[in-house]
């Protein structure tokens, strides 16, 4: 196994917004095909990590890898094109436009990637039947739910079939039933691909975790197992306290 | 509306556009042609806007910087060749260059909507006065002199392709403006249907989401202000070729703030929507300038402000939402059941006029 390169690599990552640190030498390392949860307090800096993965966000110092590639400091578009895609806190979407536009603008640019693939097409049915939103495709997103926008946003994510898939509060605000299924989906999706997932829901997290991130105050607080983070005493402490207690 | 009634209203619309600048010449006097003609080359410049504002979401004070760019370089080659054909080309490429540089700094530069208002605005004035001080014979350019503010007179208007022996009639001139009119809304409407249009408006939608897909917002709306720029430059050899006049005014902040003004009263998002705001805007204007009883500017305000009260999503958009609500109310007098599922898709997509 040491032989392999994590799939993704962050080594003292830093950000600062003036006095305030957001992130604090975050040693980050995620294997190929890997299914991580990150879980922590508000403010503790997930958020702020995801943007400097996806190049929103310029780190203050520290390098970040995926693959071989160094891309700290990069364009967004330019980390999307190496195969990262992200679903962001808040559905961000192009709400005046239809679901199947939105699904096809994500597709059309990953089947300009690699040409050889199926076209367009093919991958937005293919990902319309798999957010469950076929008989809603020409409808606009503005005018959906926040859940289905949340799906529509996953749905973008899908048809890009990026290597690494960052899922930002993927269920927030969903029914239980879109819970279970955006779960299910997470697994399907691990099959072939890596995840990082930031979620508050620990029923969720049971759902999907194996291994889990504790952020705390901009730093990685612990890393373990779903089970060995939850008995973690300290970790009850800074977040978990009552929703497990209760 | 569904997709396939909306592609044959766009087609009936071109007709019946076809016809009109067809059978124009026959249907009125050679002073009204004449106007037609130059409220067509305004149209071209309104059309230019109506892209790169509505689909692109650049809102450019300066449009017509490009406009009087584009009829400068008409003038000068026209003047220097003695043939319009290469004149009409240069009249697109400068204009079009122009715009890539000055694009370039701003949308690669990172300058945020209000700065960019801004920017194109001073340049439009930057333009106006270099050009208006560029009187005397220190200023030439070949054997065209750039006159400063009195402008460069007695150009030489349109001739058939490469044959400057054979210069074209009013008639002519005006089948090619109204026709070059028709051609443009056409080859932009092909463009919104091209990947590059549907990208362009993803990015006008949510730029943030656009560049985490791969999409380079800064080169797409590079491209789109190019295109409006050359559109724009076109439009002004078509205006010289109008008047066989340029001068600085061109660069006015008046015909700047007119060509907002018929996108708004037009509707902006769409293409039909700033030509249909430019004939009538331009329409009153020259009815107000030749009974001289009121002050045009006045009436355009009052306009303008009634419309942005009453119809602020402008003309060509009110009429298709009392179209659809018209024709869904048919529907259900006929006694058909209503859909099971909510009609999400009643509500326009943006830009899928």
């Amino acid at each position: 196994m040491s032989t392999i390169p994590p799939l993704l690599e962050t080594r003292g990552l830093t950000m600062r917004f003036g006095g305030v640190v957001a992130n604090d030498d975050v040693n980050f390392a995620l294997e190929e095909m890997e299914l991580r949860c990150l879980i922590g307090p508000n403010g503790a800096g997930k958020s702020t990590f995801f943007k400097m993965l996806t190049g929103q966000l310029t780190p203050s110092e520290g390098r970040i890898r995926f693959r071989t590639y160094p891309i700290a400091g990069n364009l967004p578009h330019q980390i999307a094109r190496l195969g990262i895609g992200i679903k962001t806190q808040i559905p961000n979407v192009f709400n005046g436009l239809s679901v199947r536009e939105n699904i096809w603008l994500a597709a059309a640019r990953a089947a300009r990637r690699d040409a050889s693939t199926i076209r367009a097409k093919a991958i937005v049915d293919d990902v319309l039947e798999r957010i469950m939103l076929p008989h809603l495709a020409e409808a606009i997103v503005g005018q959906l739910s926040h859940g289905q926008r949340q799906w529509v946003e996953i749905g973008t994510v899908l048809a890009a079939e990026p290597e690494l898939i960052l899922l930002d509060e993927p269920a927030a605000g969903m029914t239980d039933e879109e819970t279970v299924r955006t779960a299910e989906i997470i697994r399907e999706i691990n099959k072939n691909r890596a995840l990082i997932v930031v979620e508050h829901d620990m029923e969720f997290i049971k759902m999907i975790a194996k291994k889990v991130t504790v952020f705390h105050q901009g730093r990685i607080m612990m890393e373990d197992s779903v089970d060995a983070v939850l008995a973690d005493s300290r970790v009850r402490d800074v977040y978990l306290g009552k929703k497990v207690a209760a | 509306m569904s997709a396939s009634v909306k592609l044959s209203l766009q087609v009936v619309a071109i007709l019946v556009a076809c016809v009109a600048v067809a059978v124009m010449p026959v249907a009125v006097d050679l002073f009204q042609l004449m106007q037609f003609t130059l409220f067509a080359s305004m149209a071209v410049l309104a059309l230019s806007l109506g892209f790169i504002w509505g689909f692109g979401g650049i809102l450019c004070f300066g449009q017509t910087a490009f406009f009087g760019l584009g009829a400068y370089a008409y003038a000068v080659a026209a003047i220097n060749f003695g043939d319009s054909t290469p004149a009409i080309l240069l009249a697109i490429i400068v204009p079009a260059l122009f715009a890539l540089a000055l694009g370039y700094f701003v949308f690669y530069g990172r300058i945020s909507d209000v700065y960019l208002g801004v920017i194109t605005l001073t340049v439009t004035l930057i333009l106006f006065n270099v050009f208006n001080s560029m009187a005397g014979d220190a200023y030439k350019i070949g054997t065209a002199r750039l006159g400063g503010f009195n402008g460069m007179p007695a150009v030489p208007t349109f001739n058939m392709p490469f044959d400057p022996s054979s210069v074209l009639f009013p008639e002519q001139s005006w089948y090619v403006t109204g026709g070059a009119l028709i051609a443009i809304y056409i080859g932009l409407r092909l463009i919104l249907r091209s990947p590059f249009g549907r990208v362009a408006i993803a990015v006008r939608e949510n730029e943030t989401r656009a560049s985490l897909l791969g999409y380079d917002p800064r080169a797409i709306k590079l491209g789109v202000f190019v295109l409006g720029g050359a559109i724009a430059g076109f439009g002004g050899a078509l205006y010289v070729n109008w008047g066989a006049f340029v001068g600085p005014t061109i660069f006015s902040l008046s015909l700047s703030a007119e060509i907002i003004i018929w996108i708004c009263i037009g509707g902006l998002g769409t293409l039909i929507g700033p030509i249909v705001g430019c004939f009538i805007i331009e329409y009153l204007i020259s009815q107000i300038g030749s009974q001289q009883s009121f002050n045009s500017n006045l009436v355009l305000g009052a306009i303008l402000i009634v419309f942005v009260l009453l119809l602020p999503k402008g003309l060509v958009p009110t009429i298709r939402l009392l179209l659809e609500g018209a024709g869904r109310l048919a529907t259900k007098g006929r006694g058909q059941a209503p859909n099971a599922a909510p009609d999400l898709s009643a509500g326009q997509p943006v830009g899928a006029e």
